[in-house]
C-alpha cells in the first residue's frame, strides 16, 4: 500500500523539480542579472564574516586566519581589563544616548512646523537650506566645527566676546566634547532626517482636517490628535533602527574631532578598534573588540524590536 | 449634470482667520522656523564670506555678516596649490568611474528582485539583508582586502563598495511598484528577451530611481576618506578629500612645498606668523570643495527626497 502511494508520488515529485527548473531556465538572463551582486555580496561580505574567527585565535600574519592558533576566550579577558575600554563604552553610549535625545524629536518637530506653513515658497527655501548640510563631507564639517570654535578667531567665540563673556577653547575641553558632536551632527542632519516624516505627513486625510476645522479644534488639537498619530509607525521604525546601533558610533567623524586634550571623551569604541587594529597591528584584539560590538548591537535590535511589537504593534519583523 | 451649481464657494474674506491661541501659535511656528532657518544658513554663509575677506577683519570679528575689503588673495594661493588639483582629479575619477559600477551592479540586482517569477526571491532578499545588520568588522575585511591584493589600488575605492544594500532595495522598491507586470508579458509576447526587456523597456521608465542612485552614490564617492585612509599609501591616488584632512584638520598646510624644495625655512615662518591668512585659505579650500556639491543638489532636491520616500517604502 505504502509503496505504491510512494511510487505513484515519486514521478510527480520529479516532475514539479523539472517544473521549478523549467521556470528558473526560461528566466537564466534574470539570474544572470543577479549574479554580479551576488558575487559581490559574497567575496567582500560573506567572505569576511570569517574572519571574526581571529577574535578567538593569537593571530600571527604569517599563518593565516586558519592556521593561527586557537587561545580561547583570551582577547576578550584582556578587553575587559583593558585601561580604554570601559572608557570607550561609556563614550560611546553617551555619544548615541546624547545624539537620540536630541537628534531623534527635532527632525519630528521640524516637519510638524514646516507643515503648518501655509506658503509653499517659504517652505521650500527653509527645506532647501536645511537639507544643504547633508551634503557637506565630514573633513568639511569637522573643519568648519574647529574653526568656528577656534578660541582665537572662531565666529563662535567672536559672539561670545561681542556679548562680553570671554573665549573658550572649546576642542580642547573633554566635556565639550559630546556637545559638539551632537550639536553638529544635528546641524547637519536634521533637515535630512525630516524628510521622512514630511514625507508621512503627506498622507494625512484632509477630511480629518476639514472635520476638526468644523468642530472648531484649534492648531495644536489638530497636529496633536490628527498629525501625530499618522507619524507613529514612522517613528517607531526609526527608533528601532536607532537604538539597534546604539553601540556604533562611526569612525569618520568621532576621528577627524578628536585631538590629546579632548581623548578621554572622545575615545570610542569603533575609533579604538581602528588604532588597536590598523595602526598598532593588534589583529585579534580589534576583531574580539568589533565581534563584541555587533553581539551587543544585535542583542538591543532584539530586545527593542520586541518591545516595540508588544506595545505598539509595529515592528521591523 | 448639476455639479456646477454645488461648486463651492471660495471667499477670501470668508477664510478662517486666525484667532486666539492660534495666532500664538503660528507667531512662535514662525520665529522658532526663522531662528532655525538662520542656524541652518549661517556657518554656510559665513565661510563664503570668510573665503573673501580681509582676513585679518576676519580674525578680529569684523566680518561676521558681510565681506570687508573683500580680496581674492586666498583664492589665488589655493588655485596655485597642485595637490588640491590632484585630489580633485582623482576624486572625478572615483566619483564617476565608481558610480558606474555601482549603478551596474546595483540596478540589474534590484531589478531581477523586482520579478515576480523569480524563484527563490525570499532566499535572496535575506542572503542580502543579513549583510545590512552583519559584517565581519573592519579587521577581517581589512584582510580580506589586502588578500584579494587591493591594497594601495584605485580599485579600492571602487570594488569594495560596488553595491549598497539598502540602495538595492530601494531601486527594487521602485522596480514593483511603478513597472506594470503587463509590461513584462507583452515584450516576452513580442520575443524580447530579459536582457532586452531591462534595456529597452525597464530602464527607460526608470528615470527618477536612476538619478536618485547617481545622487546617491555620486555624493559617497565625493565625501569618502576613510576607506582611502586605510588603504591607499601613494598620494598619487589620494582623493580630494585625504588631501583636505591633511590640510584642513592636521594643519599640514606646506608639506608639499617643503618637499619641493619651494620654500624655505624663513619663508615657512613668514607663512606661518601670518595664521590668520592660514584661515582664509582653508575657508577658501572648503569652498572650493564643497561647490560641486552644493551647486548641483538645489535642482535635484526633489528626487532626492523622492529616493527617501522610497526607501522608506519598505524600511
Amino acid at each position: 500500500m505504502s509503496d505504491s502511494i510512494q511510487r505513484l508520488a515519486a514521478p510527480r515529485r520529479r516532475s514539479k523539480a523539472r517544473k521549478t527548473l523549467l521556470s528558473v531556465l526560461r528566466c537564466w538572463q534574470v539570474y544572470v542579472m543577479l549574479l554580479p551582486a551576488l558575487i559581490y555580496i559574497i567575496l567582500f561580505a560573506y567572505k569576511p564574516m570569517y574572519g571574526v574567527l581571529i577574535a578567538f585565535k593569537t593571530y600571527k600574519m604569517k599563518l593565516g586566519i586558519m592556521g593561527s592558533p586557537w587561545c580561547g576566550l583570551d582577547n576578550f579577558y584582556r578587553l575587559f581589563n583593558s585601561y580604554w575600554f570601559p572608557i570607550t563604552v561609556r563614550n560611546t553610549l553617551t555619544l548615541s544616548l546624547l545624539s537620540l535625545v536630541l537628534g531623534f524629536p527635532l527632525p519630528i518637530i521640524l516637519a510638524l512646523m514646516l507643515n503648518e506653513l501655509k506658503s509653499e515658497g517659504i517652505r521650500r527655501t527653509i527645506q532647501t537650506v536645511s537639507y544643504a548640510p547633508h551634503f557637506i563631507s565630514t573633513v568639511v564639517l569637522c573643519s568648519m566645527v574647529t574653526l568656528f570654535l577656534s578660541p582665537s578667531s572662531g565666529a563662535i567665540n567672536k559672539f561670545i566676546e561681542f556679548f562680553g563673556g570671554k573665549p573658550v577653547s572649546f576642542m580642547a575641553s573633554a566635556p565639550m566634547f559630546k556637545w559638539i558632536y551632537v550639536l553638529s551632527g544635528v546641524w547637519q542632519g536634521v533637515g535630512w532626517s525630516s524628510i521622512i516624516f514630511t514625507a508621512a505627513l503627506a498622507g494625512v486625510d484632509k477630511s480629518l482636517l476639514e472635520a476638526a476645522d468644523i468642530d472648531g479644534a484649534t492648531r495644536i488639537q489638530k497636529i496633536w490628535y490628527v498629525n501625530v498619530p499618522v507619524l507613529i509607525p514612522t517613528i517607531v521604525i526609526m527608533l528601532i533602527l536607532q537604538c539597534g546601533s546604539l553601540l556604533s558610533v562611526g569612525y569618520e567623524k568621532v576621528y577627524l574631532l578628536q585631538n590629546d586634550f579632548n581623548m578621554t571623551a572622545a575615545e570610542v569604541i569603533s575609533t579604538y578598534t581602528y588604532k588597536v587594529g590598523l595602526e598598532q597591528a593588534d589583529f585579534a584584539f580589534s576583531t574580539a573588540v568589533g565581534v563584541l560590538n555587533s553581539v551587543v548591537n544585535s542583542i538591543i535590535l532584539i530586545i527593542v524590536n520586541a518591545i516595540s511589537r508588544r506595545v505598539s504593534e509595529t515592528a521591523l519583523w | 449634470m448639476s455639479k456646477a451649481i454645488y461648486k463651492p464657494v471660495v471667499n477670501k474674506k470668508n477664510a478662517i482667520k486666525l484667532r486666539g491661541w492660534d495666532l500664538a501659535f503660528m507667531i512662535i511656528v514662525c520665529v522658532v522656523l526663522a531662528l532655525f532657518f538662520f542656524i541652518e544658513l549661517y556657518p554656510m554663509f559665513f565661510i563664503v564670506i570668510a573665503s573673501f575677506s580681509d582676513p585679518l577683519a576676519v580674525a578680529n570679528g569684523q566680518a561676521l555678516f558681510w565681506p570687508v575689503r573683500p580680496t581674492l588673495d586666498g583664492y589665488k594661493y589655493v588655485l596655485s596649490y597642485t595637490v588640491i588639483w590632484l585630489g580633485y582629479a582623482n576624486t572625478f575619477f572615483y566619483t564617476i568611474v565608481g558610480t558606474a559600477v555601482n549603478l551596474a551592479v546595483t540596478l540589474p540586482c534590484g531589478y531581477a528582485l523586482s520579478r515576480r517569477d523569480l524563484k527563490g526571491k525570499r532566499f535572496f532578499m535575506v542572503l542580502f539583508m543579513f549583510t545590512m545588520y552583519f559584517s565581519g568588522g573592519l579587521v577581517p575585511g581589512y584582510l580580506n582586502i589586502k588578500q584579494f591584493g587591493l591594497i594601495d589600488s584605485r580599485w579600492v575605492l571602487i570594488i569594495p563598495g560596488a553595491m549598497s544594500v539598502y540602495n538595492m532595495i530601494v531601486c527594487r522598491t521602485f522596480f514593483a511598484s511603478t513597472i506594470p507586470w503587463e509590461l513584462h508579458e507583452a515584450a516576452r509576447i513580442d520575443g524580447a528577451s530579459d536582457f532586452r526587456t531591462f534595456a529597452r523597456i525597464v530602464l527607460p521608465l526608470s528615470a527618477p530611481i536612476i538619478v536618485v542612485m547617481i545622487l546617491y552614490y555620486g555624493v559617497g564617492h565625493w565625501n569618502e576618506y576613510f576607506n582611502a585612509m586605510i588603504y591607499l599609501k601613494s598620494r598619487s591616488k589620494f582623493p580630494l578629500q585625504s588631501f583636505l584632512r591633511e590640510i584642513l584638520i592636521k594643519g599640514e598646510m606646506y608639506k608639499e612645498e617643503i618637499a619641493k624644495g619651494m620654500l624655505d625655512g624663513e619663508a615657512i615662518q613668514d607663512m606661518l606668523k601670518q595664521l590668520d591668512t592660514i584661515n582664509m585659505i582653508k575657508y577658501c579650500i572648503i569652498i572650493i570643495a564643497t561647490a560641486p556639491m552644493l551647486a548641483v543638489y538645489p535642482w535635484l532636491q526633489k528626487y532626492f527626497a523622492k529616493g527617501v520616500m522610497i526607501g522608506s517604502v519598505k524600511g
